[in-house]
């Protein structure tokens, strides 16, 4: 297993390095130059204030030059200077990780949990109208927009009856602490990780019902069910267990984006996590904190797909790792 | 509809407030809306629109204007004017201490001047006017310029010249002193906390120079990114001011209506923002002067303020907005006449070329502009192909000149020779820079008459010499004037005083206070 991981990590650096270049040329393609974009905001024209600025970005030297430097620093664990907010970028997004982290691992608790449980019902039930209204519903939420969900929740629970506040990540200004400011920062959450998780969960929902049916039907269920085993037991340790692969799969993949956070929600709910650093720095064309961002999601991405592979394992015995 | 309501709540809260003249009160905390998120606070290096709205607070200037732009102290308590009008001496405050207790002296202002030179475009560009600064005293600063300059006067508001404390940052790099996330400044209030992507707090200054004042405990300065989620953020209750710009336009009727609201269009008439399309004068048909003026004939204006902009500001007559120093509106006039423009485009010949239309990437009610204007230009025949792109990517291809009409806005800063000229000029023209003449306009007529109006003297010889241009401008039409932006602030009625000078919400909140 060991030299398993081993080749998987090495595999990964190469494959980071590959991201890090690529991002590089990608986000210098496009058009706008962060150096413009600051003397626009400064109500600036002349041609010194953008030269200056240019220098200061490091953004007169060459390419290959200015890519080399970035490279370098990422070996150092460096993930260079955000002029435009002038702090560190590895600063700018240890700050927003919490905040971002709290959001997706809720709503991906909740959607794989919530996700799991109904689709194991529908399946249970097939053909029922219980299997009917679960069916349908995840279909609803899989196909609804998030940021309409938002403006919908907002509208309902905030707007109409005054449940929930309607942005940020606390009460600002309660300066609470303790239980009654979890319990705070708990109603702050409701809202966006139910809006990013219903999403989520619809997925579940009906991954693991196609799942579960597809494997109802093969024989060892029969086996199993020749052998007087109660309901209860096969569907749970014979059907689910095996139907649950794929749903790993699919949450392995999920999971690794969390980190990215959730770029409408965080923005619709005003909640400070990645998703939005990252919204802003594109629009400003910060391009040390952008690839920054991009940085440490592909490295979550990869991270979170080695764990997936060793939860495999976990799941399904049969499965061998390949050393 | 919505045009009268508003105009009834400008006329109940904005005009009658100062009627009623109550006495203030002390204490209580707002919550304002920031939009979007500033980049930094330190008002010397960063100077966009959200970094002066928090930081006006921080950070004091010499002066402050009034509605009219008339010179008010602030860190100058009186300043007086050579006869040759090249000599401006300022008296300073006394008792004036920095929020870390250290004493503000002349000293400092000379500093900051030295810092703004290097790092602050616009104070750059001012600052060039002037030979040499002297300190005779700690209380004293004599600016002694090269020549008269006009606008002299109007160049020392918070936002164009704030004043820094020397002793925190001489001899350090300004780019990365640790006071650049922790300003400390002479303003009313003191900077306390900041959240990043959740909220900047500010607390009043207890040692503030103006006694009694701040009124205000705090100040809180809530980020919501999400245009509706700031609307309903107000109507929720959790912000109690929303400053100009910073709800869609089509929000503002409806959020006026809401119980205990009072909106006001004031404290925009030192920036007058002033809407306009560039026109490329270099290539294609817009080259033709004919076809400039048939797009002023095409467009409908008044549509797009009642309509787009639910009846706020004006429709510019010219160049200079009608806030601002020198104004003219005795220049030929572009009423909406699709007929004349049709007329003017078969004059010039024009064959149905593309023309290639930027609008600007600055939310729902400028996409709909950019709608509306398309739609006006295809009716007279024109063959519009619009451009769609983000701020960054506009901004590029427009200072690029890789466009042929493209929608824009910009501050006046109350005199042409701050905020009008430098769009026309010729010696503005560079390729890479937005905001200057990227039209590519070049008139030598032009450039003399900006050139001598700022160096002018007596102020009705500068009155002159920007009439005149003016007119030419308007015949010339290197730009289309659209309208007299307007971005009304919305507020709980029990917040009184909030817009007391001509720079509005960006001069800070120190004759602010709650009606509880």
């Amino acid at each position: 297993m060991l030299s398993f991981v081993a080749q998987r990590v090495v595999k990964g650096v190469i494959v980071l390095l590959a991201i890090v270049v690529l991002n590089f040329f990608l986000i210098r393609l496009a058009p706008g130059d962060p150096a413009v974009v600051m003397a626009g905001e400064a109500g600036a024209s002349d041609q010194v204030f953008v030269k200056q600025l240019r220098e200061k970005f490091g953004l007169d030297k060459p390419l290959p030059e200015q890519l080399f430097i970035y490279v370098k620093g990422i070996a150092t664990l460096d993930l260079g200077f955000s002029f435009r907010q002038q702090a560190p970028v590895a600063k700018l997004i240890a700050e927003r990780l919490p905040a971002t982290l709290l959001l997706t691992l809720t709503a991906f608790a909740i959607s794989l949990m919530l996700g799991v449980l109904f689709g194991t019902f529908a399946a249970r039930f097939a053909g029922t109208f219980l299997d009917t209204a679960i069916t349908v519903f995840a279909l609803i939420f899989y196909a609804m927009p998030i940021f309409w969900v938002a403006l919908m929740g907002i509208l309902l629970f905030s707007v109409t009856f005054d449940w929930l506040p309607s942005f940020g990540y606390e009460t600002v200004g309660a300066n609470l602490t303790g239980l009654s400011h979890a319990v705070d920062v708990a109603k702050h959450l409701i809202m966006p990780a139910m809006t990013l998780g219903l999403f989520f969960m619809a997925t579940y929902t009906r991954m693991t019902r196609a799942s579960m049916l597809e494997v109802k039907r093969l024989d060892f269920v029969k086996t199993a069910r020749a052998k007087g085993l109660s309901d209860a037991v096969i569907q749970r340790r014979h059907v689910l267990r095996n139907a649950l692969l794929p749903v790993v799969t699919l949450a392995g993949v999920h999971s690794g984006t969390l980190i990215g956070g959730a770029v409408i929600t965080e923005t619709v709910f005003a909640w400070p996590g990645i998703g939005r650093l990252m919204y802003d720095a594109l629009l400003q064309r910060d391009y040390n904190l952008l690839l920054g961002v991009f940085v440490i999601c592909s490295a979550m991405v990869l991270i979170f797909n080695l764990i997936t592979d060793l939860v495999y394992r976990l799941v399904d015995p049969r499965i061998e790792f390949a050393s | 509809m919505p045009k009268r309501v508003l105009l009834g709540l400008l006329l109940a809260c904005g005009l009658a407030a100062p009627a009623l003249a109550q006495e203030p009160k002390t204490g209580g905390v707002i919550n304002a809306v920031i939009q979007p998120e500033p980049p930094g606070l330190m008002l010397a290096q960063v100077q966009n629109g959200p970094t002066q709205m928090v930081s006006g607070n921080i950070f004091e200037g010499l002066l402050r204007y009034s509605p009219k732009l008339e010179p008010l102290p602030e860190l100058a308590e009186s300043w007086s004017v050579s006869e040759d009008a090249k000599t401006y001496t300022f008296k300073l405050k006394k008792g004036v201490t920095w929020h870390d207790g250290k004493p503000f002296t002349a000293a400092d202002v000379l500093f900051s001047m030295e810092m703004l030179k290097q790092t602050h475009a616009r104070a750059r560009t001012n600052l060039a006017q002037v030979d040499k600064i002297e300190t005779p005293d700690d209380y004293t600063v004599v600016f002694t310029l090269k020549q008269p300059f006009g606008p002299f006067l109007g160049i020392f508001e918070v936002g164009s010249m704030p004043i820094v404390p020397k002793h925190l940052y001489e001899g350090t790099d300004w780019k990365t002193n640790p006071y650049n996330n922790a300003p400390v400044g002479t303003g009313p209030f003191m900077f306390k906390e900041w959240q990043k992507g959740s909220f900047i707090r500010l607390v009043k200054n207890p040692n503030y120079h103006e006694k009694g004042k701040p009124y205000l405990d705090e100040i809180y300065w809530q980020i919501i990114p999400d245009a509706a989620a700031r609307s309903v953020a107000y109507e929720t209750g959790k912000v109690d001011v929303l400053p100009g710009g910073s709800v869609e336009n089509f929000d503002v009727p409806r959020l006026s209506k809401l119980k205990d609201t009072c909106v006001t269009g004031a404290g925009w008439e030192f920036f007058s923002p002033l809407a306009w399309l560039w026109l490329n004068n270099r290539q294609g048909p817009l080259a033709d002067k004919r076809v400039r003026q048939a797009v002023m004939y095409a467009i409908d204006r008044d549509f797009a303020k009642d309509v787009i902009w639910n009846g706020l500001g004006k429709v510019a007559t010219g160049p200079s907005a009608s806030t601002i120093k020198y104004y003219t509106d005795d220049v030929k006039k572009y009423p909406y006449d699709p007929a004349k423009a049709k007329a003017l485009l078969k004059e010039a010949g024009y064959k149905g070329e593309k023309i290639r239309l930027l609008p600007l990437a600055y939310g729902e009610t400028w996409q709909r502009w950019g709608e509306a204007v398309k739609q006006n230009l295809m009716d007279v025949g024109m063959n519009i192909e619009t451009i769609a792109t983000d701020v960054a990517g506009g901004n590029q291809k427009i200072g690029d000149w890789d466009y042929d009409i493209a929608f824009t806005y910009l501050y006046q800063y109350g005199d042409p020779a701050l905020g009008v000229g430098r769009n026309y000029i010729s010696s503005n023209i560079a390729k890479g820079q937005v905001f200057n003449n990227v039209e590519g306009y070049s008139n030598p007529e032009i450039d003399k008459l900006f050139a001598d109006g700022a160096v002018a003297t007596p102020d009705s010889k500068r009155k002159e010499l920007y009439e005149k241009a003016q007119k030419i401008l308007v015949e010339d039409v290197p730009v289309a004037w659209m309208l007299e932006l307007q971005f009304p602030t919305i507020m709980r009625c029990k917040v009184k005083n909030l817009i007391t000078t001509g720079i509005g919400v960006n001069d800070g909140f120190k004759d602010a206070w709650l009606d509880k």
